[in-house]
This record gives C-alpha cells, sequence and structure tokens, in this order.
C-alpha cells in the first residue's frame, strides 16, 4: 500500500505547473455533495478566473436526461489537503445553460440576500456549530457502540478521552488540521454529549462565505471518513430514545450588535426571528421534529424562547454578551443537516430586512 | 491509513501561523478529564495571554442546563505531543460566570496555600509515583491477563522484560517521549508489581506546578491509551485478592530539609502528619481501604507508621536522607486516584502552616 500512497502523495511541482481543480457541489437531495476533477494549465487563485464546467445533472435527480447539462460555477477557491502542492478545491453553485439557478441552488438567493446594501453595511457574522455522527459501515450503528446493543448512558462522552469515551478521534484531528491547510476558518472541535458524536466550528465568516466553507469542510470530513471506512452522518436524530441529537447552532452577529448598544439590537432581533419562528424551523433542516422534543438540550420545536446560558432555549445569549452589552447570539434550532445557505441568509433577511 | 496519518501529522507552519489550543479540565467525578480544542491567531507560550473559555457544565456534572456556562481559567502551558508544530495542550481550572470557583475546583485553593509567605519560602518540592493499571477495552480485566482467568503470581513483573512478563510497554515508552516532549518533568518510568501495572514518576517540581504535570501527564495518558485501543484504570485496588494496588506515593522536601539539620525538620514534620491521620486519609482518595490494608508494601488505613527504607509504613525515609542528615520523605498514603492539588497542598499546610 505504501506503493500507492507515494503516487497519491507525489509531488508534481518538479514534472509540471499543471494544477488539478476538484469541482465540487451539493446534488439533488440538497444533502448529498458531489464532485469530479479537471486538469488546469497552472495555479489559480482567483474563482473568476477559473472556467465555468458542466456535469450530468440527470445522474444527481438535477436535470431531465433528454436534458441533462447542468452549469458548475465557480465560487470559492480552497487548497486541496489531499492533493496538496498548487491544486485546489473549488466551491461552484449550479444554473440551467439559460444561466438561471436550478431549483436545489440555494446559494445565489442568499447571495443576492448579502449583497442587499443594508445587509452588506451589517457586515452579518456567523459562527456554525456543525455536529454529526460517525456511524460503522455496513451496519449503520454508531462507532463504538457494541452491534446489538448499546453503550453506557451519556454523561463521560462530552469532550472526554480514553478509549472506552471518545471514538473516532483520528477523523476529528485529521480533519481539524485539513481544515486549516485548505483556508477554511475552523475554530474549534469537540466530542459531544452521545458516543460517536463530534462537533467542529466554522467562523466568526461574513457573509456568504460562511455557507460556502461550511459546505467545503463537509465535503472533507466526508472524504476523510471516506478513507477511514466510516460513514459520516447528519441525521439531526440518528438514535431515538435518551441520546442526544445533532444540531448545527448558528452563532450571528452584525455591526450594531458588536457595538455599543447591541444588546438591545440583538433583543430586537430576537423578537422579529419569534415573529417568524414557523418560517425558520420549516428551513431549519429535515427532521427536525425528531431531535427538537425540549429534551436533552433543546427547545421543543413549537416554542420559541431565549434565555441568557440557557442551553433549553430556542435561542441563546452568553453571559459575556448580556455583561459588556454588546456581542451575539446562538440560534440552536437547525438541525444537523440544515443548509447553510439558507439558514444564513434567512436570520439575516429576518433580522435586518424584515 | 497512511493518507489519514498524514493529514494527521501535516506540518501546518508552512500554510498558516495559526495555532491549535487543547483546553484541558477536570470534570465533575473529579477524575474524569475532558478536554476541547480552539484555533488562535499565533503561537502562544504565556499562559496569561490566553483567553478564557467557557463549556457546558451541565454536560459534566458541573452546572444546571438552565445556567449551562463553566469558565475556563488557563494556568499552564504545554507542548503538544500529538499535534506537534506550535500546537499546546492548556491547563485550566473552572469557575463560575461570577468569578467563584466551583465545587469541583481544587486547584483554587492549592493556589492559595502554596502563595501564602510562609510556604513560598519553603519553596516544597514534589515527585509524585502515578501508579496506573492498564485494562483491555469491553472486558475490564488487566491487559495481557487470559479473560476468564488469572496470570502466575506476583515475583516476576515488578521492572521485568519480557512476552510473558511485561505487558503494554508501547504505551508506557510513547508516554514517557510524549511527556518529555512537552515539558512535564518526568523524571522515570517501571513496571510494577502486578502484571499490566505500571508506574511513571514527575518531579522535583515546585508547589503548584507539581499537580498541573501529574494532571497533564494523565491526560496524555488517557489519549495514548485512547489511540492504543486499551482503558487506563486509576482504581487503587482494581484487583482484589493477593495483587498489588495502586498509589501515587508522595516524595516531598522543603528548603529546611534538604539543608544542614534537615533531618530534624523532617521528623517534626512526620509527627505533624501523624497527628492529622484521618483528615489526610479521607482526602488521599475514595477507595483506598481496599487498598491499604497493611499487606502487598501498604501500612493499614487506620494506623500511622513510620520508618527508614520501611515499604509497610505509612511514610518512609529514605536512607540516604538519614545517611546525611537532610534529603526528603515518602509519603506512602495517597491513593492512585488522588488529586494532586489536595494532596500536595494539604502536606504543605500541615506540615508548614498548622500547629497541633
Amino acid at each position: 500500500m505504501s506503493v500507492l500512497s507515494d503516487l497519491v502523495n507525489l509531488s508534481l511541482s518538479d514534472a509540471t505547473e499543471k494544477i488539478i481543480a476538484e469541482y465540487i457541489w451539493i446534488g439533488g437531495s440538497g444533502m448529498d455533495i458531489r464532485s469530479k476533477a479537471r486538469t488546469l494549465p497552472g495555479p489559480v487563485t482567483d474563482p473568476s478566473s477559473l472556467p465555468k464546467w458542466n456535469y450530468d445533472g440527470s445522474s444527481t435527480n438535477q436535470a431531465a436526461g433528454d436534458d441533462s447539462e447542468v452549469i458548475l460555477y465557480p465560487q470559492a477557491i480552497f487548497r486541496d489537503p489531499f492533493r496538496r502542492g498548487n491544486n485546489i478545491l473549488v466551491i461552484c453553485d449550479a444554473y440551467t445553460p439559460k444561466g438561471d439557478p436550478i431549483p436545489t441552488n440555494k446559494r445565489h438567493n442568499a447571495a443576492k440576500i448579502f449583497s442587499h446594501p443594508n445587509v452588506a453595511s451589517e457586515e452579518p457574522w456567523y459562527g456554525i456549530e456543525q455536529e454529526y455522527t460517525l456511524m460503522q459501515k455496513d451496519v449503520n450503528w454508531p462507532i463504538g457502540w457494541p452491534v446489538g446493543g448499546y453503550p453506557g448512558a451519556q454523561g463521560p462522552y462530552y469532550c472526554g478521552v480514553g478509549a472506552d469515551k471518545a471514538i473516532g478521534r483520528d477523523i476529528v484531528d485529521a480533519h481539524y488540521k485539513a481544515c486549516l491547510y485548505a483556508g477554511i476558518g475552523i475554530s474549534g472541535v469537540n466530542g459531544e454529549v452521545m458516543p460517536g458524536q463530534w462537533e467542529f466550528q466554522v467562523g466568526p465568516v461574513e457573509g456568504i462565505g460562511a455557507g460556502d466553507q461550511v459546505w467545503i469542510a463537509r465535503y472533507l470530513l466526508e472524504r476523510i471518513t471516506e478513507i477511514s471506512g466510516v460513514i459520516v452522518s447528519f441525521d439531526p436524530k440518528p438514535v431515538p430514545g435518551d441520546w442526544n441529537g445533532a444540531g448545527a447552532h448558528c452563532n450571528y452577529s452584525t455591526k450594531s450588535m458588536r457595538n455599543n448598544g447591541g444588546l438591545e439590537v440583538i433583543k430586537k432581533a430576537i423578537g422579529k426571528l419569534q415573529l417568524k419562528h414557523k418560517e425558520h424551523i420549516a428551513a431549519y433542516g429535515e427532521g427536525n421534529e425528531r431531535r427538537l422534543t425540549g429534551k436533552h438540550e433543546t427547545a421543543d420545536i413549537n416554542t420559541f424562547s431565549w434565555g441568557v446560558a440557557n442551553r433549553g432555549a430556542s435561542v441563546r445569549v452568553g453571559r459575556d454578551t448580556e455583561k459588556e452589552g454588546k456581542g451575539y447570539f446562538e440560534d440552536r434550532r437547525p438541525a444537523s443537516n440544515m443548509d447553510p445557505y439558507v439558514v444564513t441568509s434567512m436570520i439575516a433577511e429576518t433580522t435586518i430586512l424584515g | 491509513m497512511s493518507l489519514l496519518t498524514d493529514l494527521i501529522n501535516l506540518d501546518l507552519s508552512d500554510s498558516t501561523e495559526k495555532i491549535i489550543a487543547e483546553y484541558i479540565w477536570v470534570g465533575g467525578s473529579g477524575m474524569d478529564m475532558r478536554s476541547k480544542a480552539r484555533t488562535l491567531p499565533g503561537p502562544v507560550t504565556d499562559p496569561s495571554k490566553l483567553p478564557k473559555w467557557n463549556y457546558d457544565g451541565s454536560s459534566t456534572g458541573q452546572a444546571p442546563g438552565e445556567d449551562s456556562e463553566v469558565i475556563l481559567y488557563p494556568q499552564a502551558i504545554f507542548k503538544d505531543p500529538f499535534r506537534r508544530g506550535n500546537h499546546i495542550l492548556v491547563m485550566c481550572d473552572t469557575y463560575t460566570p461570577a468569578g467563584d470557583p466551583i465545587p469541583t475546583n481544587k486547584r483554587h485553593a492549592a493556589a492559595k496555600i502554596f502563595s501564602n509567605p510562609d510556604v513560598e519560602a519553603e519553596v516544597p518540592w514534589y515527585g509524585i509515583e502515578q501508579e496506573y493499571t492498564l485494562l483491555q477495552k469491553d472486558v475490564n480485566w488487566p491487559v495481557g491477563w487470559p479473560i476468564g482467568g488469572f496470570p502466575g503470581p506476583q515475583g516476576p513483573y515488578y521492572c521485568s522484560v519480557g512476552a510473558d512478563k511485561s505487558f503494554g510497554r508501547d504505551i508506557v515508552d510513547s508516554h514517557y517521549k510524549a511527556c518529555l516532549y512537552a515539558g512535564i518533568n518526568i523524571s522515570g518510568i517501571n513496571g510494577e508489581v502486578m502484571p499490566g501495572q505500571w508506574e511513571f514518576q514527575v518531579g522535583p517540581s515546585v508547589g503548584i506546578s507539581a499537580s498541573d504535570e501529574v494532571w497533564i501527564a494523565r491526560y496524555i495518558l488517557e489519549r495514548i491509551t485512547e489511540i492504543a485501543g486499551v482503558v487506563v484504570s486509576f482504581d487503587p485496588k482494581p484487583i482484589p485478592g493477593d495483587w498489588n494496588g495502586a498509589g501515587a506515593h508522595t516524595n516531598y522536601s522543603t528548603k529546611s530539609m534538604r539543608e544542614e539539620g534537615g533531618y530534624e525538620v523532617i521528623k517534626k514534620a512526620i509527627d505533624k502528619l501523624g497527628l492529622r491521620h484521618k483528615e489526610h486519609i479521607s482526602a488521599y482518595g475514595e477507595g483506598n481501604e481496599r487498598r491499604l490494608t497493611g499487606h502487598h508494601e501498604t501500612a493499614d488505613i487506620n494506623t500511622f507508621l513510620w520508618g527508614v527504607a520501611n515499604r509497610g509504613a505509612s511514610i518512609r525515609v529514605g536512607r540516604d536522607t538519614e545517611k546525611e542528615g537532610k534529603g526528603y520523605f515518602e509519603d506512602r498514603r495517597p491513593a492512585s486516584n488522588m488529586d494532586p492539588y489536595i494532596v500536595t497542598s494539604m502536606i504543605a499546610e500541615t506540615t508548614l502552616l498548622w500547629n497541633p
């Protein structure tokens, strides 16, 4: 296998100027990530210098067989931690040949909201806490769990250490460094309350960049679990019963919230979110009703509540923010399978344009 | 899997100035270690320059759900032997948002004792001998022991070598180098009397630093056994019967003990410890009564006894110390699951601040 690794890790820079660009997009389910690679004549750092491309949309449920081309528009470049050198990853969004965003393209509308002058001037920052569960291949049972049984009850696993408490750390640590290498603003990782569940955080990132970076981070996680022979699940309640679900808490602030008097701006924004609770919930991820029960550090899906340091609320304001009178707040409602383009732009739209 | 190792071992110094800091704290049971990591903009060597952080205390038995934030105060920095580069491990202690130490925070009171001028002036040194047992995952039976049975009786295993006598040396050796890399003052290791049991020593270190180093050494051991797929136990008597228990003998000296006439100072200190035997024992680790039986190189838990070169005593003074008239002594009572913040500060308090 070391001969194969030698080839995978070949540094081509002595042999050629050419680089490999992996074009990445979101498929027809809204959660399946797809990618394919192409050779380019030399290094590229500006996405607008990259060529548009296309793919077979009839194989991803995004086009009909007799009119199958879907066009890829490159939007952001990241360094490729697998191929390294000058090779790149490119996050794209998907359009018809005529130039219209296809229905599953949520980035296009989000970009519109973020370029609205009232939104852009408020410099909205996002910190997204992406939770996920690692599953044993073929049996779809969390890693470290005995097949046909259950581990000891939750308690020892949150931020735990030791072979009987933390399972899968090599995946998490490889992902952390890979994301830093790629240029993603990954701000931390931790083991979660349910064994086999982990979290990474991306942020603070401004505007549309938050969505791009979360999607690339998810792609890197899928690639790394692929290498490990383990499956990553973004299901919001992978195991029913007395086991925590998986969320994607979204931390948010605007320029006004970060400046003096920000706490009042925050409270007004939370008030606006409360009035649109149902609309947000409908867009915050499929299956969230299995997770937002009011137990396991969630608020019930039909209730909107907020509080300082309260992990059982829909929205939590940190003690630091309360003390300093400015800062940010955390929307704890989004599920782990939410689309960050949808969630981040919707929060901006409701709180700034609403 | 080597592709995964390539990523874990990525040297980021060519791509970014950013570093990863793993914040480590003691959880709600007093023995469960917890940690999580964050990215910092550049290298840091001074703990006072690290930001405070917080975690969900309701998930570690340290806060209620509706007021769950517990604040982490960084106290000591060590180099991260797993991520290497400029990445760091940070030993923290835990506070309420109002700034009070939470009940399981034993470091705060220890730091107070160590900064008392009478204690500081005596420059107290500690050498802690941390014993532990390696257990097979899922069956909770020591490594190398046959499932459903027992190995041959104790005798061949202490400091031994060979596949039928020494089990788990790869863990012990990688731990030794990892601790040295991290900047822990690890002074040695040895295989112990019970097969599957090992010991490492940290020290001599001054004051509160001894405890910070023991906790980080324990954390590194948990991380290494996690990698090896083995469970580390700090239980003081993991196997009942004719098998040694596991302790955390604490070697101790002050400036006066290390100077001319030190032997008299040592004897006076041991007398004071004898007068507070019950108080110390109750703080020296849960389950110690299963270990301190008077057999297996221990003194009975209800007896206070000291002697030169006597491993069956509560306190042992080495022959060198007796001969030179100065040196240190060894408190053999603490169990392997003791909290070093409590034990080290209590020994200092009783011998330097307390009077009968």
